[in-house]
């Protein structure tokens, strides 16, 4: 074990005036979070010459299978209707291969206190779960996990990056 | 609109060389005693001081209180280290209240014997003085020993300079690769030690009683387990790795019990486990998130967040189980509280306007106050006199700790080289410094 004696950088005595601090209180935009680029899924043509997916369909960039991270609103834990689609496919994959087991991991953003968002993710990870069953899928396929905030994707402090970081992904 | 001024006080000894000691004399430390602690004298061969300058560690653990206003070295008209060169006239001319004065002397192989003598200087009497035998090892502690001291002499609450901080650093290591260490160190940041190190999450540390264990969640093996780990040997045990979370321990006042967020029924509860016994019994029982636990100093009862009502408040339960009643209602979120260590408060995360701050809130007159100033702090936990609380912090997207006192005067904060540093605890009195 190594460490520093210089490990603190500096003991500062800080006093703090926030003059009028500026809020951004910005909401949630959770009507403008499904808008979708319809164009650009058709561009593929040609680039596989023709020739059918032969790898594993989860790798598959063209399948729905390729997406394995859905994401929330804040504070919830509600499918959003935009990964209906890839949960169904989701959920056929794994009705026909019984043998495959996937690990669903819940996320949650930064904000508020840590114990009270690994609940969050729980309940993000078992909302996925409750899915892929009602799917069809057999309970003992689907294992969970939250990470509530301690595990980010996105490494910012801003709305963009909680947005990335409030997630379910499927692991296989 | 201009969107904050910082002013930083500036203490002197750790500090790099540009930065200079500056005394703003602002609303807040209006109040704090005037008091000078002259640098110690050090009695032996003037080629090997002690790595430390007990005066020095003495001052800065009193300024941090925020109670006590030091008078900077380099305005003191004298530097006496024995009574009878003590002239208090020198000292009543910068309206100095208290001095203290000391002096380092060899004591065998290794050792030190520390005196100091704290003054009023108006009477120019003596009220205290003692003579600590200590080591080159110790000789940190034994100057927060001497600021608890006088602290509590002079204030008539016990200090709590001689305690250490638990806390969890992040360090990134690479693409989506990170380092996760469970430290301890000095109440002032020296002597950080790693007790825990691992590439999966580390959370939720809690210093039992009698500050000789700590309990923490670890998801090593990409799954989440309570862990107790013997702080001065290393051993450690898994309390429980259920299936879903294993989470928040939270220890009895009397050390026997560890509530702690279990979800192996389904959704998190909170559970009692007595830890000799290995047994768990469920504490509440609801569709709800229930987590963050923590007992009351009496262990009659403890509190809890939960959304049982919609959004996260605080509720609070008896020991023997029953029906939770809601204690915070200001504010549209609150979490994570614990208890003051005379039980009277709490202090817990609250939303304002959108940012996540520390709060306080009198259990008796429902007095809630908004005690820091950030944007995302968290995991606020009082000092054992009560008279700090320690929380984390951001600053410009790193993670710091920040202090506070109770009375909301003064502010601090300690920050990594390195990294993240978050989830602060304070530790109880009782430990074990002088046995290390």
């Amino acid at each position: 074990m190594k460490f520093q004696s210089s490990a603190w950088l500096a003991v500062v005595m800080s006093v703090l005036l926030f003059a009028g601090c500026t809020t951004t209180g910005t909401k949630e935009d959770t009507s403008g979070a499904s808008v979708e680029d319809r164009g650009s899924s058709a561009s593929t043509s040609g680039a596989r010459d023709g020739g059918a997916w032969t790898g594993n369909p989860l790798d598959n960039p063209n399948s729905l299978l390729f997406t394995k991270t859905i994401y929330f609103d804040f504070d919830q834990s509600t499918i959003r209707s935009e990964f209906v689609d890839v949960l169904r496919a989701h959920a056929a994959y794994l009705n026909g291969n019984r043998s495959v087991t996937v690990l669903v991991e819940g996320h949650a953003d930064e904000r508020g206190s840590r114990e009270y968002n690994i609940g969050l993710g729980e309940r993000r990870a078992n909302a996925v779960k409750r899915f892929l069953e009602a799917e069809g899928v057999d309970s003992t396929q689907i294992n969970t996990i939250s990470y509530g905030e301690e595990r980010p994707a996105a490494m910012g402090h801003d709305d963009v990056s909680w947005a990335e970081n409030r997630r379910a992904v499927l692991v296989y | 609109m201009k969107r904050l001024f910082i002013l930083f006080l500036l203490v002197g000894s750790v500090l790099p060389a540009h930065a200079t000691l500056t005394i703003e004399i602002t609303q807040g430390l209006e109040g704090a005693l005037p008091i000078a602690v002259v640098p110690f004298a050090w009695r032996g061969e003037a080629a090997k001081p002690p790595a430390h300058e007990v005066g020095g560690v003495v001052s800065a653990d009193l300024q941090r209180s925020g109670r006590f206003k030091p008078l900077p070295v380099n305005e003191m008209l004298s530097r006496p280290s024995r009574g009878e060169d003590v002239d208090f006239r020198d000292w009543r001319a910068l309206n100095v209240e208290n001095l203290v004065i000391g002096e380092v002397s060899p004591n065998g192989p290794g050792g030190y014997l520390v005196k100091f003598f704290l003054y009023d200087v108006f009477r120019g009497e003596q009220i205290t003085g003692y003579s600590m035998p200590t080591t080159a090892r110790d000789l940190r502690a034994t100057a927060h020993h001497i600021a608890d001291i006088i602290y509590e002499t002079l204030t008539g609450q016990p200090g709590a300079f001689a305690t250490r901080i638990a806390y969890v650093t992040s360090v990134r290591t690479g693409q989506d690769k990170e380092r996760i260490e469970l430290r301890i160190a000095d109440a002032d940041g020296y002597n950080p030690q790693t007790i825990v190190s691992s590439d999966e999450p580390i959370m939720s540390p809690a210093w039992s009683p009698d500050g000789r264990k700590l309990a923490y969640v670890s998801f090593e093996n990409a799954q989440p387990s309570v862990w107790v780990q013997e702080v001065f040997t290393g051993n450690r045990q898994k309390l429980t790795s259920f299936k879903g979370i294993n989470g928040a321990p939270a220890w009895s006042p009397d050390g026997r019990y560890l509530a702690l967020t279990l979800s192996k029924d389904g959704n998190p509860d909170i559970f009692v486990m007595d830890v000799a016994r290995r047994s768990l019994r469920p504490l509440t029982r609801h569709w709800a998130i229930d987590t963050e636990p923590a007992w009351a100093p009496d262990g009659k009862s403890l509190v809890f967040t939960s959304d049982r009502g919609g959004q996260p408040q605080i509720y609070r339960v008896p020991v023997s189980g029953g029906p939770a009643t809601r204690v915070s209602f200001e504010g549209e979120y609150n979490a994570r509280a614990s208890f003051s260590p005379n039980g009277r408060m709490l202090t817990m995360v609250t939303r304002v306007g959108g940012q996540y701050r520390i709060a306080t809130l009198d259990l008796q007159t429902r007095d809630f106050r908004v005690m820091s100033t950030g944007r995302l702090d968290e995991s606020p936990s009082f000092a054992p006199n009560g008279a700090m609380l320690i929380y984390a912090s951001q600053i410009n997207g790193r993670g710091v700790l920040a202090a506070v006192s109770t009375d909301g005067r003064v502010q601090q904060r300690l920050r990594l080289q390195q990294g993240d540093v978050r989830e602060p605890v304070w530790s109880p009195y009782h430990h074990q410094e002088r046995n290390r």
